[in-house]
């Protein structure tokens, strides 16, 4: 089912209609790899790691969904630090950053790419 | 070598020299004997009134000076001799102690007028616990009237006794006016007026001739001649220096009385110090605790070595009698020379208000002194300012609120000098709170508290230091965040009214962006309170934090842990079978909670409704372990089964959890109910505690364990239960609608204005005339709880998003492990992957 653009294999995850509004979902990819994906107000989805750096935990996915001064972001359900949801940046602690995947939606499913 | 300091008397004073001996001397320089005449230590004398709240001695105890081995305490055996000359007391018992120092802190005793008749029985004082028993036994024989001699301050607290006994009473004074030494003619007519609308008859000017008995009791005969019938006497005309083992053993005594000392609170004898209402400073006697604590200070510090001199007292005294505001502070008689008296008078409102100032054409007047009945809002501000130039015309300072456009407190803090007391019960500066703001970042009132002490004892200091918390530049921004600028408060009250029921429209009409983890969940706790359904329907699922909207509680490896609701932890063996099977079968770790219930842990997100439709079946439903709600209502035994016990404290545990179940409140809400007395519930740290009396339930609000911990204050005694909960109804709707959010009910109350007297104005006196919304409110709560487990259960579009993956529904996060420990799973933890500093960190404040 994948298919390869630029070095990139997007791998289809789920139908849109399961994302709901200002909310996320876990997701586990081939190899074993678990990513937290989001639908934002505007429609956009984003694609982070579920990897909570701060506790070790693949909680992010299950964070509570808002801006801070505009910046989309969600916050960790463990210990409410920030990340942006388009770049990963930790908005407490600029030394933290996780990992991000692009992700977009082809005929109503959600894609994600793995590199 | 240890030298040996003893101490007579074991009052408040005696108790404070004490601890401020022992908290400097720390190389152990004085070994202290203290000896008492009183059966019990040092307690509260100053709050002795409000041991007719609780009948309870235990709440009048004063901190500090247990196991310390420098201090022995001998209570119950008073000094009968001093001999100066082998430097020995001798106590009633014939024991004889040696000192190397001795001070004598034996208070005062009641004056009691030599009229005829005034030792029969059904006479009584009014100065200790004793007095206090004697005249609530006596009052129960002989309902009916009560006289009280004296219409000081203690003579009316004593009248309010009688009162709360149900008593018809009396008081007479000699003097023309009540409380003739803190008011003045006009202040005294207005307080008259005011107590007599209680249903005391007062009786000025008059002297008692005698006391004779009667019938049916006893009989006051006053100097023109009325005669007043009375079931009992109290009385309370003024206190004496008890200074007779000074005079015995030759000590300068004062003029009037008192162990004569001079400003290092020293007598005749340099080895004999006396402080508290037995000492006369240079001749003077002070009847109040405050000087009374100076002295202690000063004698601690000379015992070491200090040169701490009297300070000199101030006499300044504010007080609710009755409900009526009464103060006074400087020259409130404007005895100075030339000293001009402005006056606000208003009979009709009763309030009275007078600024005394000097009469200087120049600096437009120095505050004097003043007296305030009725409305006592200014007096912590103005009391700074005696001796100062005032920063406006006094006419305006006691004006009425609007009359002048100024507010009602009249002057701003900003206009006391840095040095000014701004808590005078604690004696702490406006330089020390400034202090505690800029350098100690105290970022709110709760803060400024528990760093310097101010506002703690009385409260009346509270506004300024909210004041002063701005004028430091702290924000006292209320915005909930950066979505609404509105309190949570205000939130709450704006969707009641408007009726809107979903954040989106919300954040739209009265906010801004797209909401954050600060106002998403606490929106949907108010839609919660406010009764709008499931927590997890419509839009709300995507507001609640991660507990909320699993409806258990994230551990740390991101499993959950699950605690089915035990009301008061009662619970058959059979249900205990239910528990133990589910936690066996999904292997949970399992652990007894400090809320008399069972927390499982270990349950991942697809197994949560696996769990709870086992514990649902067999008549469980959630404990809301999870939320910011209603958690247990903790019990003991109580009367059923306990030789204690004096009420059903399990049944109306479990009644009072099963009412308030499922409340969305603005932080966690915790209660517990004893049976009797012994508190084995310890019901006295939680929000609202209910503990048995003989007559009914004392209820006490705003306690707390936790990070800061607070014992309850007592807000009724004796209710029944009817009232109990009513009152506990009106409590929490109240506490839901007006608190913070994550506000505890103790920060709560703290930090509101008026503190715990006004929330018992609200809640038990209904001052705002909501009590009938508020039950209202709680009514709807009771009757439209469900079980919020059962509604996931029973919803499969809720029931679908329990899953651990949205492309893979039945496999397991493969991240979560366990290991084995003391026989149970606990769980292996991820390594944390490239944070600096990681494992330290706290939650992120913002």
């Amino acid at each position: 089912m994948t298919t390869a653009v630029d070095e990139q294999v997007w791998v289809p995850v789920c139908d849109y209609a399961a994302l709901e509004p200002e909310s996320g979902v876990a997701a586990l990819l081939p190899g074993g790899t678990q990513v937290a994906l989001f639908r934002t107000g505007d429609g956009a989805v984003h694609a982070l790691s579920n990897l909570d750096p701060f506790s070790g935990a693949m909680v992010l996915a299950r964070g509570i969904v808002g801006d801070r001064d505009g910046v989309p972001v969600v916050a960790s359900p463990m210990h409410k630090q920030a990340f942006d949801l388009r770049t990963g940046q930790c908005l407490d602690d600029d030394r933290v950053r996780v990992t991000t995947h692009a992700a977009r939606v082809v005929d109503g499913w959600v894609e994600v790419a793995v590199t | 070598m240890t030298r040996t300091l003893v101490v007579v008397g074991h009052g408040m004073v005696g108790h404070r020299l004490v601890q401020a001996l022992r908290d400097r001397d720390s190389s152990g320089v004085w070994r202290v004997v203290v000896l008492g005449e009183e059966p019990r230590a040092a307690y509260d004398r100053v709050a002795l009134s409000s041991y007719a709240d609780s009948w309870d001695a235990t709440r009048l105890a004063l901190d500090g000076g247990h196991n310390d081995d420098l201090v022995e305490l001998r209570l119950g055996d008073p000094v009968t001799a001093i001999d100066r000359t082998a430097r020995t007391v001798t106590t009633a018992s014939g024991r004889r102690q040696s000192y190397d120092a001795l001070v004598l802190a034996t208070g005062s005793r009641p004056f009691v007028p030599p009229v005829p008749g005034h030792d029969l029985p059904g006479c009584f004082t009014y100065r200790t616990i004793e007095d206090l028993d004697a005249i609530r036994a006596a009052a129960g024989a002989a309902a009916g009237d009560g006289v009280v001699v004296g219409g000081g301050l203690l003579g009316l607290e004593a009248a309010n006794l009688l009162r709360r006994l149900g008593l018809r009473t009396r008081v007479v004074e000699l003097a023309p006016r009540l409380m003739p030494l803190q008011v003045d003619e006009g202040g005294g007519a207005v307080l008259r007026r005011l107590v007599e609308r209680l249903d005391l008859s007062v009786h000025c000017g008059v002297s008692t001739r005698a006391v004779e008995s009667a019938v049916d009791g006893l009989r006051v005969v006053l100097s023109d001649g009325t005669e007043l019938a009375a079931g009992l006497v109290v009385f309370s005309a003024g206190v004496r220096p008890r200074d007779e083992l000074a005079r015995a053993c030759g000590l300068a005594v004062g003029e009037r009385g008192g162990v004569l000392v001079d400003l290092a609170c020293r007598t005749s004898d340099e080895r004999v110090y006396a402080v508290g209402e037995v000492a006369a400073v240079e001749g003077r006697c002070y009847g109040l605790v405050g000087p009374g604590y100076a002295m202690a200070e000063v004698v601690a510090d000379r015992l070491l070595g200090g040169s701490a001199t009297f300070p000199g007292a101030d006499t300044a005294t504010k007080l609710k009698l009755l409900g009526v505001d009464v103060a006074s502070f400087g020259d409130a008689h404007a005895v100075t020379e030339g000293a001009l008296e402005v006056v606000h008078n208003d009979p009709v409102s009763g309030c009275y208000k007078k600024l005394v100032v000097s009469d200087n054409p120049r600096d437009a007047g120095t505050l004097l002194g003043g007296v305030l009945v009725g409305d006592a809002s200014s007096y912590a501000t103005l009391r700074t300012l005696v001796g100062r130039t005032l920063p406006t015309d006094p006419g305006s300072l006691i004006a009425p609120a609007g009359a002048t456009g100024a507010t009602g407190s009249g002057v701003g803090v900003d206009a006391l000098p840095a040095d000014a007391q701004v808590c005078s019960c604690n004696a702490v500066t406006k330089s020390r709170i400034q202090e505690a703001i800029v350098v100690d970042g105290c970022a709110d009132v709760p803060a400024i508290k528990a760093c310097t002490r101010a506002g703690t004892a009385c409260g009346s200091c509270v506004p300024m230091l909210r004041q002063l918390l701005s004028s430091c530049g702290v924000e006292q921004s209320t915005a909930l965040c950066e979505h609404f600028p509105q309190s949570r408060a205000e939130l709450f009250e704006i969707v009641r009214a408007t009726g809107v029921r979903t954040f989106g429209e919300l954040v739209a009409r009265h906010g801004r962006g797209r909401g954050c983890d600060i106002c998403k969940p606490v929106v949907a706790s108010v839609l919660a309170s406010l009764g709008t359904g499931h927590v997890l329907q419509g839009d709300q699922v995507s507001l609640q934090d991660t507990n909320d909207r699993f409806l258990a509680n994230m551990q740390r490896n991101g499993t959950y842990s699950v605690v089915p609701r035990i009301p008061g932890g009662e619970i058959t063996p059979d249900r205990l079978l239910v528990i133990a099977e589910v936690a066996r079968d999904f292997g949970l770790y399992t652990k007894i909670t400090g809320g008399q219930r069972i927390d499982l842990f270990g349950a991942t997100v697809d197994q949560l409704p696996a769990i709870w439709r086992r514990l649902v079946d067999a008549g469980f439903e959630s404990g809301h372990a999870y939320g910011k709600a209603l958690r247990t209502v903790k019990s003991c035994v109580g009367s059923t089964w306990c030789r204690y016990g004096v009420q059903d404290s399990v049944g109306l545990a479990i009644e009072l959890e099963l009412r308030y179940r499922g409340l969305r409140s603005p932080h966690k809400v915790k209660a517990a109910v004893s049976g009797c007395a012994r508190e084995c519930a310890e019901a006295r740290n939680k929000d609202f505690g209910i503990i048995a009396t003989e007559e009914g339930w004392n209820l006490y609000v705003g306690g707390n364990g936790g990070f800061r911990p607070r014992h309850a204050d007592l807000l009724v005694s004796d209710v029944d239960k009817e009232t109990l909960v009513r009152l506990v109804d009106r409590f929490l709707m109240f506490y839901v609608r007006t608190a913070d959010r994550l506000q505890r009910t103790s920060t709560w109350i703290e930090a509101m204005e008026g503190g715990l007297d006004h929330l018992r104005d609200v809640v038990v006196e209904d001052s705002l005339g909501i009590a009938a919304d508020l039950e209202a409110a709680m009514a709807e709560h009771v009757a439209n709880y469900a079980d919020e487990w059962r509604g996931v259960l029973e919803d499969p579009e809720k029931l679908a998003r329990f899953t651990s993956f949205v492309n893979a529904p039945g496999v397991p996060d493969p991240s979560i492990s366990f290991r084995a420990e003391r026989g149970q799973r606990v769980p292996v933890l991820l390594p944390v992957p490239g944070v600096p500093g990681a494992g330290e960190v706290a939650e992120v404040k913002r």
